[in-house]
């Protein structure tokens, strides 16, 4: 079945076949590139988190010549370094019933039918794949004692099958990644561009053929060539400046794209954790997650009685003096099949609803409890503190308070972006030639994602999926020659780069780019955010106008714009920023239903959970910019659920 | 959680270009919260220059919770500040006194050469892991992930050394610029295991080679990278890296 929406275009290049055998079908009757045609093809692939990492390592080993960019002073810094609890993977060495189809099911139920059935079936198929190369390569992961690998349970599975590392998973698995890179830089088929910012993307002929970017030590744009570009510049969180990312996360690469042509798919769908540690005061920078692991054994739960949640408020009473029969566990009581572990989404929710009902606690009241005094009583503090102990020395440094003694104080944060470029079956955006893989497409986790199906989701692409689809691509490119940087189109996006970077350095206003980023921030929480409804999503459209107009004429940026500028990095990431909101804002506007990350108010159950509308809203929205600003347009990709039965989710 | 302001001094490095002649500067911020990272307290400055239109105190930084290894500075004569087994982004303000003068400083070592202000030049961490800190194994070429079990007690030590964040205060805490934790913590973990094992000797040999070729010194055991360490990468991996060197040198 081909997916072949012909009045708007959308060709998801889906192989023909049952679904367990396309994948299989598709590598038998792609076409490959022989080495010696390797040799003289270049590809650039921007970001070396664990998409781009193990997609240049990988297009290094075959012996194509790759370009590896990143914004961090070493590839191995990548924001996905911070990655906690784990990765997912259909071993079913617990014997607990787990396959590729669960795996597969599970994603498809998690996402809220939202994602393509065929792209999360071949992720499921891969998975097992993905931990032999781990361990191949020296990646530590947690071990039973008699040498068999360890697994935990995550949120939204029934079955035992995420693979971890301590709490530093993702640290592992780009540190496994970045060694496999190392050893091709050494060889030489990878040459690292460290401290660069991709600005722009160069198409010639229709075809991707090339980026612009800035040194940022140097402060200078400079231009490289390619035959394809791989965008693997991670997630859009930080578009609410408070969130789990890394400082330097950003949108940027992603919004070049999309104005050059690929589609931004349902930008709406975004993230919100329900672990993360509180936010302090006005001058926080970033929200601490804690791994979702900690719900395997942790306890959710805030006082039964609005007026203890009161006196905690006030510190007139510690969360330990409430006793057994005061408090709501709210999770167990509303969920008994999944309790503690449901998705994430749900679990956000919740808490907010306690909170909003005047139940939190913390000096703000937006906070919940996470409890550890029972596992610690069954299980012995050592165990506990063998699973946990650095997520629990990490929340005493931030907090101030020992988790052993009292429970954590957690409340939902923005964490993750389901949304972003559309890309085909092959990966491939609707520019020729252009790909994009990791946090940075929106494929695979539908309208939500469950816990460690990311760090899946990267490396699947970048070691299993885009170094065999690009190979389709690339096939019909053998005898084109390398090209001159000094190409008029070259010429005209380095133009246009420097242009930007002029008019923001010569506005000198009086605004900062933080405190401008910080009002964009709130305007995202507020209203696009945990509980979205017509008018919030309107309002927010109409103050990110305001913010956009207000950055544009008043921001002010120091030091000069051909030199090292940290605040004109900042400033660039936050014109995208602004786009990215509004687009956020659109796209939840036009979706008239609830599902998965994305909540609408008007659109729930009676007892408040997501209401679908798959009549209407079974599709994926492609945004398709049209200039600036003008207004994009939607086009839809329809999604057809052939081996899944689409259901209402239910976790009770 | 406790809500305190405090008013601090700053002296802070700054330095135009790694060519440049640096200075340090001296600034007063008041009302910083206890509860604020040492980083925000940063960001809370550099908000006042920018409001001073001056340009704001280059630093590094990225994940702001102890992972990445992006963010350095020397406080008050120790690298990642007066905390222990944190980085300089988990350090919090309430670790200093209100009054307090806080002194900033870049890593100092030849192996890391000063960029800007307070951002130092680590690549050559990089180069030295390109010299071999990896198991020579190609995408796919792999068997069975449970095919060789491990035991516990070595895949837990292994991920003891595999937990260095590169951050390089071992070299900036040592009076020998020297960079022996950060290449044993590397060595060691691959060494442990048996994916890794084989290739032992050679890795030890071209990894401590490249490290010296960069101009980082010699390990004369002072312990000092140790007791800096955020992520309490032991010496003990100095040991077991000088064993496989040996072995090296015994096969040449
Ligand atoms: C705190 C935290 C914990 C998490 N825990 C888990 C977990 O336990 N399990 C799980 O499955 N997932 C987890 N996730 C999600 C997961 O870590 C990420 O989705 C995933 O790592 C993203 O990987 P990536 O390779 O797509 O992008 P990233 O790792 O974000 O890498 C992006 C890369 O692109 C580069 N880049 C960006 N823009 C540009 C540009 N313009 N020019 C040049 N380079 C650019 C960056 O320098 C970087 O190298 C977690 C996320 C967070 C925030
Ligand atoms: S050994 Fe410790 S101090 Fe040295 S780079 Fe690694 S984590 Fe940093
Ligand atoms: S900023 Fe990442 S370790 Fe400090």
């Amino acid at each position: 079945m081909t997916t072949n929406n012909e009045k708007n275009k959308i060709d998801s290049k889906v192989p023909q076949g049952p679904l367990a055998e396309k994948w299989t079908e598709y590598k038998a009757h792609q076409k490959l590139v022989n080495p010696a045609n390797k040799r003289r093809l270049d590809i650039i692939v921007v970001g070396t988190g664990l998409a781009g990492a193990s997609a240049a390592a990988t297009l290094g080993e075959l012996g194509f010549n790759v370009k590896n960019f990143c914004i961090q002073d070493s590839p191995r810094r990548a924001h996905s370094i911070a990655a906690q609890g784990g990765i997912n993977a259909a071993k079913n060495y617990q014997n607990d019933g787990d396959s590729v189809y669960r795996l597969f099911y599970d994603t498809i139920k998690g996402g809220d039918y939202r994602a393509r059935e065929s792209n999360v079936y071949r992720l499921a198929e891969v998975s097992n794949n993905i931990i032999d190369q781990c361990v191949a390569q020296g990646v530590p992961f947690a071990r039973e004692y008699g040498g068999s690998l360890a697994n935990r349970s995550f949120g939204g599975a029934q079955v035992s099958r995420t693979f971890y590392a301590k709490g530093q998973t993702g640290q592992q698995l780009l540190l496994g990644a970045y060694s496999a890179l190392s050893r091709q830089a050494q060889k030489g088929s990878v040459k690292l561009y460290t401290r660069y910012e991709m600005l722009d993307l160069v198409i010639i002929d229709g075809k991707a053929r090339g980026i612009i970017a800035r040194n940022l030590v140097s402060g200078k744009t400079e231009r490289f060539s390619a035959h394809a570009v791989v965008i693997a510049s991670g997630g859009y969180g930080n578009t609410f400046f408070l969130s789990t990312n890394a400082m330097g996360s950003n949108g940027s690469a992603v919004m070049q794209i999309y104005r050059k042509g690929a589609y931004f798919a349902n930008p709406c769908y975004a993230q919100i954790h329900p672990t993360c540690i509180p936010v302090h005061g006005e001058n926080q920078s970033k929200l601490t997650l804690m791994s979702e692991s900690l719900r395997n054994d942790g306890r959710i739960w805030v006082p039964k009685k609005k007026e203890d949640a009161e006196a905690i408020r006030t510190g007139k009473l510690k969360p330990t003096q409430i006793k057994e029969e005061d408090r709501d566990y709210y999770l167990e009581r509303r969920y008994p099949a999944f309790g503690n572990l449901v998705p994430r989404d749900v679990a956000s929710r919740a808490a907010k609803e306690r909170c909003d009902a005047g139940y939190g606690v913390g000096p703000t009241g937006l906070a919940v409890y996470l409890d550890f005094s029972e596992p610690i009583q069954r299980l012995g503090r050592d165990v506990v503190e063998a699973r946990y102990g650095n997520l629990f020395q990490m929340y005493y440094k931030i907090v101030d308070e020992n988790p052993y003694e009292t429970p954590m104080m957690i409340y939902p944060a923005i964490h993750y972006t389901m949304g972003g470029i559309w890309v085909d079956y092959e990966l491939q955006t609707s520019i020729p030639g252009c790909f994009c893989i990791g946090e940075a497409n929106y494929s695979d986790h539908g309208a939500n994602r469950l816990g460690a199906s990311a760090l899946m989701q990267g490396l699947a692409d970048g070691y299993f999926v885009l170094p065999y689809t690009i190979q389709n691509y690339l096939a019909g490119e053998i005898s084109t020659p390398r090209f001159s940087t000094d190409l008029p189109e070259f010429n005209d996006a380095e133009k246009g780069v420097q242009e930007r970077i002029d008019r923001l350095m010569k506005i000198q206003g009086k605004r900062s780019v933080d405190s401008l980023h910080k009002e964009l921030g709130l305007v995202m929480w507020e209203y696009v955010g945990m509980g979205r409804t017509k008018e919030t999503l309107e309002k927010a459209i109409v103050e990110i106008k305001r913010i956009k107009k207000e950055f544009w004429s008043d921001v002010f940026i120091p030091g000069d714009g051909k030199d090292q500028n940290t605040e004109l990095e900042k400033a660039i990431r936050l014109a995208d920023f602004l786009e990215i909101g509004d687009l956020m804002a659109r796209d939840g506007l036009l979706r008239e239903e609830s599902c998965g990350g994305h909540f609408r108010l008007e659109y729930q159950t009676s007892d408040g959970e997501a209401l679908r509308n798959d009549e209407k809203f079974s599709y994926v929205s492609c945004w398709k910019y049209k200039g600036e600003d003008q207004e994009p347009e939607m086009l839809k990709e329809d999604l057809n659920y052939e081996f899944t039965k689409v259901q209402q989710r239910n976790y009770k | 959680m406790e809500n305190k302001l405090i008013n601090i001094t700053l002296k802070v490095w700054r330095q135009r270009g790694p060519k440049t002649k640096g200075a340090f500067e001296t600034y007063k911020l008041d009302g910083v919260s206890v509860d604020s990272s040492f980083l925000e307290m940063l960001d809370m400055l550099n908000e006042k220059l920018i409001s001073e239109r001056k340009e704001p105190v280059v630093f590094d930084h990225d994940c702001r919770e102890g992972i990445c290894g992006m963010c350095s500075l020397y406080i008050n004569g120790h690298p990642h500040g007066p905390d222990e087994d944190i980085t300089t982004c988990q350090l919090h303000m309430r670790k200093f006194k209100d009054g307090e003068t806080i002194t900033i400083e870049p890593w100092r070592s030849h192996g890391f050469p000063i960029i800007r202000d307070l951002m130092v030049n680590r690549t050559a961490f990089d180069k030295i892991m390109q010299a071999g800190g990896y198991v020579s194994v190609n995408t796919g070429g792999f068997a069975e992930a449970n095919a060789i079990p491990i035991p516990k007690r070595i895949a837990d030590e292994a991920m003891d050394s595999a937990s260095c964040i590169g951050c390089g205060a071992c070299v900036a805490a040592c009076k020998n610029g020297s960079a022996m934790l950060f290449v044993s913590a590397k060595v060691s973990q691959l060494a442990l295991l048996p994916q890794g094992k084989k290739e032992g000797a050679r890795r030890a040999k071209a990894m401590v080679a490249k490290m010296d070729e960069l101009g980082f010194g010699n390990c004369t055991n002072t312990g000092a990278c140790e007791a800096e360490c955020p992520k309490n990468i032991s010496i003990t991996n100095i040991a077991r890296l000088n064993r496989e060197f040996l072995s090296a040198k015994f096969k040449d």
